[in-house]
């Protein structure tokens, strides 16, 4: 995970656009990041890093503590990593309007990231470029494969679960059955036989990764709603524990922080308001 | 010698065909397995290659690839086909993924109802027209060169082809007005690799008709 100076001299701030609670199923990972590079006391400007991983803001007690000596290793890489970003959230059909017609949407639609002078768009990109810049995609090309695979099982989960507030009513139930069962037999068996099988505290090459980001979020989100669907995956319990420990992830976790809460009635209106009205 | 990958799909275009397109392009042969029967359905759930028991799964280079997405990424990689470097690699992730959209809709179209269809269908060329060629015209006009990213050929290339195919197979006037994608579309078909797969006896797989469509409802019980 990169905290070196990219040696600019002025703050950078990016903005994105996005729902107020609408990322809840998102918000792990990059939909939402507004990076702001900052300089420190020490005058070095940082790297932004990944939502998923950070607390609100710089704290000055926070210097990296081997800036530009290779690779840091993971616990001073956490211990490290800040995070600082702005969000601009979509609450009128105007305000999406004006986006598109600026021409700041490639495809006319949100996420949108904008950072290191790019307007990026679609989730796996942003995630990609996020996981690529910070260390978060494995040392080779067999290993960035592994955890491909599995960050897009866990999207296939997750996806069902942004969809969810948005059914009838009437269906929520079943869907939630449906969801859980796909999560029991499909998903979560894989990764906990990969836990059980390595021994190690993360799904790939001993390393924190975007493959682990993502079945955390997902996980969680999951308990939100079925909060005992990882009662037969012991592994997997004591993995999401231990995840969220890591000191950035249990700043994320804390109150106060960007994490959005679960989609409520509020986010469906807004939604509906914001594309359909 | 190394050995051939290994396609494990239906004997159908679905989410298996992007991988058929990208692999011919590269100048790589492979082998296909087809899924013919409710029996080769239901190893699905028991065969541990199928990691979250579902296909297109690819076995190459030791591995068994499952997830469309994860197994082009790989490909594209091994093949030069993502860029020389981050930079072209997002934008590349950007413009193939506003076209994995566009392609869902036509994979999923043969499976609407008889109701449903038109409105997919006005949906689709809606999209097509106004959202999704305009932006990619827009990025050959800006640099003017021959491929949408970084001056040479990569999967970005190579999906918008297969996309403007079906685009054109749908309804030949959506491409009216933008020259540059049919530019595009030319000079990529016309590359010996993939001008080897557009011919007849290919692996590339024919649109999804209604009996083909009726006899896989009744073998697979769907």
């Amino acid at each position: 995970m990169c905290f070196h100076s990219p040696g600019s001299s002025s703050s950078a701030r990016v903005t994105v656009a996005v729902f107020p609670g609408l990322f809840s199923g998102w918000d792990s990972g990059s939909a939402l990041a507004h990076c702001q590079l900052k300089k420190d006391s020490s005058g070095a400007g940082l790297c932004p890093v990944p939502l998923f991983l950070g607390s609100k803001s710089l704290s000055p007690a926070h210097t990296p503590s081997n800036r530009g000596h290779g690779p840091p290793t993971y616990p001073e890489a956490c211990g490290n990593i800040w995070n600082s970003f702005d969000e601009e959230f979509l609450e009128t059909q105007e305000q999406l309007k004006k986006l598109q017609e600026e021409g700041h949407l490639m495809f006319q639609q949100v996420p949108m990231v904008e950072m290191d002078g790019m307007k990026l768009v679609q989730t796996r990109c942003i995630l990609h470029y996020i996981a690529d810049k910070h260390h978060l995609f494995g040392k080779n090309l067999k290993e960035r494969t592994m955890i491909d695979m599995y960050v897009e099982g866990t999207l296939d989960l997750l996806e069902t679960l942004i969809m969810h507030p948005f059914l009838k009513p009437a269906d929520q139930k079943k869907d939630l059955v449906a969801m859980a069962h796909k999560a029991i037999a499909l998903y979560f068996p894989v990764f906990e036989k990969v836990l059980r099988c390595s021994g190690e505290n993360f799904l790939v090459g001993n390393q924190l990764s975007l493959a682990d980001v993502i079945l955390l979020q997902t996980i969680l989100a999951m308990e939100e709603r079925i909060p005992t669907v990882l009662s037969a995956f012991p592994y997997l319990q004591d993995y999401t524990s231990r995840l969220s420990e890591i000191p950035t992830i249990k700043r994320f976790l804390e109150p106060g922080s960007k994490k959005k809460p679960p989609p409520d009635e509020q986010y469906v209106k807004t939604v509906y308001e914001v594309f359909l009205s | 010698m190394a050995e051939k990958p290994v396609l494990h799909y239906f004997n159908a275009r679905g989410k298996m065909e992007s991988i058929r397109w990208l692999l011919a392009a590269a100048g790589v042969e492979f082998e296909e397995e087809f899924i013919a029967s409710p029996e080769d359905m239901a190893k699905l759930k028991t065969d541990e290659r199928f990691m979250f028991q579902q296909v297109p799964m690819v076995e190459m280079d030791g591995m068994k690839l499952v997830q469309s997405r994860a197994i082009l990424n790989y490909i594209a990689t091994k093949y030069n086909l993502y860029g020389k470097d981050a930079k072209e690699r997002v934008l590349i992730d950007m413009y193939t993924e506003g076209m994995t959209d566009l392609n869902e809709m036509f994979i999923l179209l043969p499976m609407a109802s008889k109701e449903e269809k038109p409105d997919k269908i006005a949906t689709i060329k809606d999209k097509t027209k106004n959202r999704y060629l305009p932006a990619f015209e827009k990025v050959l006009k800006s640099h003017g060169q021959d491929y949408l990213v970084g001056n040479r050929l990569s999967r970005a290339d190579i999906l918008m082809v297969e996309l403007l195919y079906y685009i054109e197979e749908l309804d030949a006037s959506l491409l009216d007005g933008f020259p540059l994608l049919q530019a595009l579309k030319t000079r990529i078909s016309n590359l010996p690799n993939v001008k080897k797969f557009l011919q007849p006896g290919s692996q590339r797989k024919p649109p999804l008709d209604e009996k083909v469509l009726e006899e896989a409802r009744k073998t697979f019980k769907l």
